[in-house]
């Protein structure tokens, strides 16, 4: 294999691996969200480190063209990825609605209260 | 004997509806001696919540758009934390006549959800075209499916008893057309009972219903999605809910 693209699977992997550890630092990604990235960028290290592996898992799994099976679990994790958002975005959604529902009552209630001292208030 | 009208709350889901709400507000309370009436701001932009407030109206304000059911759902809850009987949702661009709500209250005797439809004979409301089908196909699967002969199922008045009213203040739907079709499903299968009344209806202030075959066909095809997901959704139960304020005291 060619030194250049040695070189640069394995700084893909690791640009992956050290964008989620800051984003995870600095509090903007979640350990639950980011769970999947770290196990994604962390079989991509080890990939680019030991390509012997690649070609060993494509045989053992039958598939002719090591990359395809790259692209196999990319597509597949990508995919869980995306519906595990949508059901999350769901969940907030509801959520919100809720909270929108609640505020929507309380200033109601506010209101009802503060006429009742005010007339209190003047009698 | 039918819910007294003190023991009644009219809600008014309402949206940028500053040129005809104090109106209806107002005809609603004279016509309805004794009946609170809560009107829901959907997050207008105008004047709706001032001027409901002024015509006699509670408003409650969405702090932005919830849709119908969303709206439907904070008068169902302020009306389970007050200790109300009975909710009617009355339109609040006055298409309905507030002089049919004591007969949609009396049938409440005998269901948990009564509508008051509009093309059952009383009045000359009428819509034609695709959207009529649209409305039958739904009405006739509704009717079959509740035991019941439904004939306008997406009507927007209608009556909530006391079992119904504890059901939807939880579970009320708020997805689109939720609060027409999948609010009917949800109230059968927990075991309410459902009726309808013929009613009057007045035609709209502004705007006028849709009669793009295209638009009917997205309608229709909206609904039936809404229609599957209602029956295939887990049948709701009266359960905690968290968030509830205590009732004042």
């Amino acid at each position: 294999m060619n030194p250049v693209t040695y070189a640069l699977g394995i700084a893909a992997a690791s640009l992956t691996l050290v964008v989620v550890a800051e984003m995870l630092r600095r509090r903007k990604l979640r350990e639950r969200h980011a769970v999947w990235w770290v196990l994604a960028g962390i079989v991509a290290l080890a990939i680019a480190v030991f390509p012997g592996l690649l070609t060993a898992a494509s045989n053992l799994l039958g598939v002719e063209v090591p990359s395809n099976l790259v692209f196999f679990a990319s597509i597949a994790v990508l995919f869980l990825v995306c519906i595990q958002h949508s059901a999350e975005l769901t969940s907030v959604e509801s959520r919100m609605r809720n909270v929108a529902e609640h505020a929507a009552l309380l200033e109601l209630r506010v209101h009802e209260l503060e006429q009742r001292s005010s007339s209190g208030d003047a009698s | 004997m039918p819910v007294a009208l003190s023991m009644t709350l009219i809600v008014m889901p309402a949206l940028n509806e500053e040129e005809t709400v104090g109106a209806v507000v107002a005809e609603t309370l004279r016509e309805l001696p004794g009946v609170s009436c809560l009107v829901v701001d959907d997050g207008s932009t105008d004047r709706t919540a001032e001027i409901a407030r002024a015509a006699g109206a509670l408003v409650a304000r969405a702090p932005y758009n919830l849709g119908v059911g969303g709206a439907m759902r904070v008068g169902f809850r302020y009306a389970r934390d007050h200790g109300y009987r009975a909710v009617v949702q009355v339109d609040s661009d006055g298409q309905h006549d507030p002089a049919s709500v004591p007969t949609l209250l009396a049938l409440l005797d005998d269901a948990d959800v009564v509508i008051g439809a509009r093309f059952a004979g009383v009045g000359d409301y009428r819509v034609t075209g695709p959207r009529w089908w649209a409305m039958r196909v739904l009405s006739a699967f509704l009717s079959a499916f509740t035991g019941t002969r439904l004939t306008d199922t997406t009507s927007g008045l209608r009556a909530t008893g006391p079992r119904a009213l504890t059901l939807f203040a939880q579970h009320y739907p708020a997805e689109y057309l939720g609060d027409t079709i999948e609010s009917l499903v949800i109230a059968h299968r927990a075991g309410c009972r459902i009726a309808q009344v013929p009613v009057a209806m007045r035609p709209r202030a502004g705007g006028t219903a849709s009669h793009n075959p295209v638009k009917s066909a997205v309608y229709l095809g909206r609904a039936v999605v809404a229609l599957i997901f209602a029956l295939v959704g887990a049948p709701r139960s009266v359960a905690a809910d968290r968030l509830e304020p205590k009732a004042a005291p």
